[in-house]
């Protein structure tokens, strides 16, 4: 099915089933320890044996020599892999370093041999007797010293230009000129990178933990050199992912390598310890940012410019897009660049772009509203665009920025927040309020579905998609049961197997609207070979109650099954809407924090999102993904940053205990609100992503709020006490 | 609680029998050597037997005196409910319950808890009778990628006994009070669990409504 005109009255507008908070229906499982994850699959790899894995002790050089003699020696090892004797290995099209590393060594931690042996005791022991002797050759692993060097990136668009900045900015009756950092950020899923391998033959099955199974199922077969049809990857349920498991990583491949070595099913987990640098990472920026405006406080000229870093061969994070589109101004330019650096891969983590860019724009944005004399809301409200600001003949296809600013201004209170910055004080605490912008572009993704009724009247729903913990299983239920007009308790969802039709898979937050639109085509499919099984005119039928009623007879639906279960097979793609209209999704970040102000120490009292991103599938999930990201931009506020060992050319806080992340008592209750809205130029499901636009802001509008009780503005992430306590006002 | 075993001797004994027979004190039914042997095996490892009641079952095992509770339950017992997020206790994931209390079981040795009785997350309940705490995460969505999940629930539960067996924790303001439920105090005691997907908000609403109807 293509979606290239925009949605009219459909199935799913009926909303008995699809928009209804139900509870996730992998809830029992998850809540009972019953879900089975990658790397605990006795019930089909009994026998498996584990494998441990090294990795590299440099971050930049060659293996002179690997002895892995002890090692093959020690109790219970069944074989050491290691580069001299994996046979020749390709590299996956989505990974920048190879995953196996030897004898040249790309990054710290690469993988450099893993040990299998009968036991996880005995891999572990043996693999500490895996000697190498490397040579370390010079790295460059310091951002800000390799800005100089940094080059305009090959793909992309890494330069953008409307008007004439610098003219209008020397014009402009107020400016600012700032330059923000944000660090190296790991993604610090809870389920570390793991995978059981069973080989059969030459076909290989790969119990894994992975976002896009059929990226990935293509990137296994290309690094292995074997036919993707040879590859099957099962990965139902993924213990978190945040773009860390798009892509395949080296617990894959040196499970596949070890179990062929070994000859049996190999289990490998990647130690956590090793996960930070082994596996990618979202990259530090160094972000400059110019803003003119008119003494009333219109955008005449907007500038973003953005560096960061990765291996050779990789890419930019790309901080400055959404500058592109979110505030209005004539006068506008961007622009990245790349320099090479030999720390672990940078990729894709949760709104990659947006985040750390919203992080930098966001506070610039309160920077010049303050300068201007404006309320920061008041800022944004007067600088909206419904056009894109670059193309002003390609309309938003819906854009309800202010209103999530104005509802969320009202809802939080913020007509209290004191103008004057570190001017609200109340006992030991100074008290501050922030706000931030919240944008991050809407992705359609082609995707797949296979649905089928069953003689008992079951509907079973196959699709390779894939739940992070987003609520695909439940809201792919809930599509399902609203086109075929059963209760959800009636369907079964099945994910994460490549066996199954391709999905969107999880990433960029087009999944939860994507996959669900091909499970929509797939029914639509179904209805109409169950409408003709019946004798009745599809395009009439209403499929409801477990019925089908047309020509005001009411048939009920295991009648067409009676003689066999009927299937259908079909996918959604996509025309040109995306071009043809700017589809984004919006909202507004409120923050409300107290400072002790003698130690500095920051909590976080009181937190709203106010989201529009299209239509809500399930305002229960949607609002768990807006949470968790709100979460983690609190963690990208004032703790996150991996700390990089510039001589060595690693990052020193490689684990859970040194990689702080948010634990319960720094996050306080969560308010969420969804505008009601539906969007039918993204697809019939007229839905939108939403679990990245939850973090995009966040940041900002805590260091705002930081600012607003301190006085003391920090423009380098995170916000820790060493920054700002020295400029305190005295106590 | 139980004692781990029935042998009795003083720090000083213990001290000067050295490190490597520790391990041995704690685990009195040693037995020499396993059956595996590697590519060209020179030691074999030490096995213990231990024996422990895990969900109201009698376990009985002989075990690698190098295996963790969590790894005896998860690779041993087939129990993967219970859920290794870092191996270093610095995440909780893999929180049980040990005889009323709950710990970090990849941060203890499997031949530590002779006679012990453990309780993991499949103790708990089971999808069609969830226990309340479990009912409760359900209901708030206490939960995303479920990974962290069992670790949470079992941590809860035993937060909300620690509190009504007095039980002070670092925010306790006044510790000649008795222990009471408070926001604060949940936090606090609930912080060595870490959920990366961000659901803390929703865990306190599930573990403020299960301590409401028991109270």
């Amino acid at each position: 099915m293509k979606f290239d005109t925009p949605a009219t009255t459909n199935p799913i507008d009926r909303l008995k089933v699809v928009g209804k908070p139900v509870d996730r229906i992998d809830g029992p499982l998850k809540t009972t320890g019953t879900a089975p994850y990658a790397y605990e699959r006795h019930d089909v790899a009994p026998d498996h044996a584990y494998g441990y894995v090294v990795g590299s002790s440099i971050a930049k050089g060659r293996i002179v020599a690997i002895d892995t003699s002890k090692a093959r020696r020690a109790p219970g090892v069944l074989a050491v892999v290691t580069a001299q004797n994996a046979g020749k290995l390709g590299k996956g099209n989505f990974n920048t370093a190879r995953l196996l590393g030897g004898p040249d060594i790309e990054h710290y931690h690469q993988a450099v041999a893993v040990v299998v042996a009968e036991t996880f005791e005995q891999a572990r022991s043996a693999a500490q007797l895996v000697h190498v002797d490397y040579a370390r050759a010079k790295g460059t692993f310091d951002l800000a010293s390799a800005k100089g060097s940094a080059t305009k990136p090959k793909d992309g668009k890494p330069d953008t230009a409307v008007g004439d900045f610098d003219k209008a900015f020397a014009a402009s009756a107020v400016t600012l000129d700032a330059t923000y950092t944000t660090p190296d950020q790991s993604h610090a899923m809870m389920e570390p990178h793991a995978t059981i391998a069973a080989w059969e033959g030459d076909r290989l099955t790969l119990w894994t933990a992975n976002q896009m199974v059929d990226w990935s199922r293509g990137d296994v077969a290309k690094t292995l050199g074997i036919p993707k049809e040879n590859v099957r990857l099962v990965s139902p349920y993924i213990g978190g992912g945040f773009g860390g498991k798009l892509f395949v990583r080296a617990d894959a491949i040196m499970a596949a390598l070890g179990a062929r070595a070994a000859g049996r099913p190999v289990a490998v987990a990647l130690q956590r310890p090793l996960m930070m640098n082994n596996t990618t990472h979202r990259p530090a920026t160094i972000q400059r940012i110019r803003i003119g405006t008119s003494k009333e406080g219109k955008i005449d000229a907007i500038a973003h410019e953005s560096w960061s870093g990765d291996l050779p061969g990789g890419g930019p994070e790309t901080a400055v897009s959404q500058t592109r589109l979110l505030y209005a101004g004539p006068n506008r330019m961007t622009a990245m660049r790349l320099a090479v650096l030999d720390l672990p891969e940078g990729n894709a983590m949760r709104a990659p772009g947006e985040a750390p860019g919203m992080m930098a724009l966001e506070i610039a944005i309160d920077e010049i509203a303050e300068k201007v004399g404006m309320d920061p809301v008041e800022f944004r409200v007067l600088n909206d665009t419904q056009v894109d600001p670059e193309n002003p003949k390609r309309p938003f296809s819906q854009r309800r920025f202010v209103e999530c600013m104005r509802t969320g201004a009202k809802k939080f209170g913020w007509e209290r927040r004191a103008a004057r910055p570190g001017s609200v004080r109340e006992g030991r605490w100074l008290k501050g309020l922030g706000v931030a912008s919240a944008f991050r572009n809407n992705l359609v993704m082609k995707s797949a579905a296979r649905v089928r009724l069953e003689r008992s009247g079951r509907l079973v729903v196959e699709t390779d998609m894939t739940d992070i913990g987003t609520g695909s299983y439940t809201i792919i239920g809930q599509t399902a049961a609203e086109m075929l007009g059963l209760p959800l308790d009636r369907v079964d969802v099945r994910l994460g197997d490549s066996s199954f039709p391709v999905s969107a898979g999880s990433g960029g937050q087009w999944g939860g609207n994507s996959s669900t639109a091909g499970v929509y085509a797939a029914c639509v499919k179904l209805r109409e070979a169950i409408a003709q099984k019946l004798g009745v005119d599809a395009n009439t039928a209403v499929f409801d109650g477990g019925d089908v009623v047309a020509n005001d007879r009411r048939v009920p639906l295991t009648k067409a099954v009676a003689g066999g279960d009927i299937v259908a097979e079909d996918g959604m793609e996509y025309g040109d809407l995306d071009e043809r209209y700017q589809q984004s999704t919006f909202g507004a970040h409120f923050v409300e924090v107290r400072v002790d102000a003698a130690t500095g120490e920051i909590r976080i009292d009181r937190m709203l999102a106010v989201c529009a991103a299209g239509r809500i599938l399930n305002p229960k999930s949607a609002r768990s993904q807006v949470i968790g990201a709100m979460t983690m931009g609190v963690g990208a506020a004032l703790m996150e940053e991996l700390v990089v060992d510039k001589r060595l050319g690693f990052f020193v806080n490689h684990d859970l205990a040194l990689y702080e992340v948010p634990v319960h008592a720094d996050i306080p209750h969560q308010e969420v609100v969804f505008l009601d809205e539906t969007d039918p130029i993204s697809s019939p499901m007229k839905a939108k992503g939403v679990g990245e636009l939850g973090i995009c802001g966040v940041a900002a509008a805590v260091a705002n709020a930081v600012y607003n009780a301190t006085g003391v503005r920090v423009r380098d992430y995170p916000v820790t006490l060493d920054k700002f306590l020295d400029k305190l006002p005295p106590v | 609680m139980a004692p781990s075993n029935d042998w009795k001797f003083t720090r000083r004994d213990v001290l000067k029998m050295g490190a490597m027979s520790v391990t041995a004190l704690a685990a009195p039914r040693l037995v020499a050597g396993g059956s595996e042997s590697g590519l060209g095996a020179t030691s074999k490892p030490v096995t213990a037997k231990v024996g422990m009641e895990v969900n109201g079952a009698q376990q009985a095992l002989e075990l690698d005196t190098r295996t963790t509770l969590l790894d005896a339950l998860r690779e041993h017992m087939h129990l993967t409910g219970t859920k290794k997020g870092c191996d270093h206790g610095q995440c909780g994931a893999c929180t049980v319950i040990v005889d009323g209390r709950r710990i970090n079981s990849c941060l203890t040795l499997a031949v530590m808890h002779e006679g012990a009785k453990v309780t993991t997350i499949e103790g708990l309940g089971r999808p069609g009778s969830l226990h309340p705490m479990q009912a409760a995460f359900v209901k708030h969505d206490g939960y995303q990628c479920g990974y962290c999940t069992p670790g949470q629930i079992c941590s809860a539960v035993a937060v909300l006994d620690e509190i009504k067996a007095d039980i002070p924790s670092h925010v306790t303001g006044d510790l000649t009070a008795k222990a009471s439920f408070s926001r604060t105090e949940v936090r606090e005691r609930m912080s060595g669990n870490i959920c990366r997907c961000g659901a803390y908000s929703n865990i306190h609403d599930a573990i403020e409504e299960v301590a409401g109807g028991a109270a």
